[in-house]
């Protein structure tokens, strides 16, 4: 049996764009939005554009954070884009303190409005970036420095253990966490969905974990 | 300076890919869907779709086109043309618009503002704004496609939307959207040295350094073009050339 992709749809994403991009590669996601959902999914993706606080409270009052934990526990493969990336943190500063799913250690602050050199610096960070991949895994087969990315967000994963960190990217001269892992679960602080080719390869790498 | 995004604009009426001069004049282009794949291809880092009639007749056709269009083409696509609500900003991100882009509602209902930006982010919010100038150094924000004046200057205006919460400005001038003679580089200038939110400049690109002066002088962080695509007079493979050859920092793209 092929195995099954489900998306998390919690109300919060613009998930459309991530179904097609999977339907593209000829992947055919599931949407889940109950926890009993989950217990059939091989591949999870937990999508997210939008606040923090939002996207926490809503996977809660969905009831889906211990069927998610349940899946990252059992090592399944784990996907978590933008918000959803972000929610993997042990908390984050947007507007308050609130308090993430605490898989990767580490927190979620505000891109800096002025750079290292003390100059102004547009938030929110849109556009394309190239990734600075610093570990070699099967996620970035044929991925490299020269792929470039779409990124637009106004906060950013710091991660503790530099273990965590996958590539990097630089908004003008700040480093930015552009994607983050630990075993099978990885978040991604682009839009795969939305990088063009090499975006989608990515998304396949993923189902081929 | 972050890497400048190249922004194919597509003014769409019905389901025809519309352009005229100053907002007035309108001859049909094509099939907004060739464009838009063939722009996709080239190497376009986002895509505008703005239909120019919807405020006009209170309706927005385009969300169709964004789910078929989104089938095929794997990066952002803004709408713009019509939206005035939060229940039609969702059915715009529902159908897989990344953003979209608001001005009259806006200018309406400025806590309209606030209730996107809360409800969905920041980032998918981008403030349209249509300046004429009226004198030196003095530009008035305009509604209806550069129709109908508003009274309000346009510095004020920028202000307020960034309090609101707008994530970016698609900033149109009047006076030079579709003559191909180069943007207004003072008003994209003021605009964006005063703006924390970056700034798509939108309106004269006839030439590849037309988008050079709106960048190294005008200080935009991305560049609208339409006729100069749209008419091939030239292509996005020949502007991101030009541009690296001139220092601007663009994706790379094979």
């Amino acid at each position: 049996m092929p195995n099954k992709i489900g998306i998390i749809d919690y109300g919060i994403s613009n998930i459309h764009n991530v179904i097609q991009a999977f339907n593209y590669i000829g992947a055919n996601p599931i949407l889940i939005s109950c926890k009993k959902d989950i217990l059939s999914i091989d591949y999870l993706v937990l999508p997210g554009v939008g606040a923090f606080e939002k996207g926490i409270k809503s996977l809660r009052e969905k009831n889906l954070i211990e069927s998610i934990y349940n899946h990252i526990n059992a090592d399944n493969p784990f996907l978590g884009i933008c918000l959803g990336m972000q929610l993997l943190m042990t908390k984050s500063f947007e507007f308050g303190e609130h308090t993430g799913l605490d898989i990767i250690s580490g927190y979620v602050k505000k891109i800096p409005n002025i750079d290292k050199d003390g100059n102004k610096q547009k938030i929110p960070h849109i556009g394309w970036n190239n990734l600075h991949t610093t570990q070699n895994i099967k996620l970035l087969k044929d991925i490299d420095s020269h792929d470039y990315m779409y990124f637009v967000h106004s906060y950013s994963v710091i991660c503790e253990k530099v273990d965590n960190i996958i590539a990097s990217t630089s908004y003008n001269n700040i480093n930015i966490t552009a994607m983050i892992g630990s075993n099978n679960c990885y978040g991604c602080q682009f839009h795969p969905e939305k990088s063009g080719s090499k975006g989608l390869k990515i998304l396949e790498n993923f189902i081929n974990l | 300076m972050s890497n400048i995004r190249l922004i194919p604009r597509l003014d769409i009426k019905g389901e025809y890919l519309i352009k005229g001069i100053r907002f007035e004049g309108l001859r049909k282009v094509g099939d907004p869907f060739e464009f838009a794949e063939k722009y996709y291809h080239d190497g376009a880092d986002e895509i505008i779709y703005m239909d120019t009639v919807a405020t006009l007749y209170g309706r927005n056709s385009l969300f169709d086109m964004v789910k078929k269009t989104t089938k095929n083409i794997f990066i952002p696509i803004t709408v713009g043309g019509g939206i005035k609500n939060l229940s039609d900003v969702e059915i715009a991100l529902r159908s897989g618009a990344e953003k979209v882009a608001i001005n009259t509602a806006a200018i309406k209902k400025r806590e309209l503002i606030n209730d996107i930006a809360k409800t969905f982010g920041s980032q998918c919010l981008v403030i349209s704004i249509e300046a004429k100038k009226i004198s030196s150094n003095k530009w008035e924000v305009y509604v209806e496609n550069g129709r109908q004046k508003t009274g309000i200057d346009i510095m004020d205006w920028v202000k307020q939307i960034e309090n609101e919460g707008a994530g970016e400005i698609l900033l149109t001038s009047v006076d030079n959207e579709g003559t191909c003679d180069g943007y207004d580089i003072d008003l994209i200038k003021n605009v964006s040295d005063s703006s924390g939110i970056p700034v798509i400049a939108s309106g004269g690109m006839g030439t590849n350094n037309h988008g050079v002066q709106a960048i190294k002088e005008g200080n935009a962080d991305a560049i609208a073009m339409a006729n100069i695509l749209h008419y091939s007079k030239s292509n996005l493979q020949e502007i991101r050339k030009h541009f690296i050859q001139q220092d601007i920092k663009v994706r790379e793209y094979a």
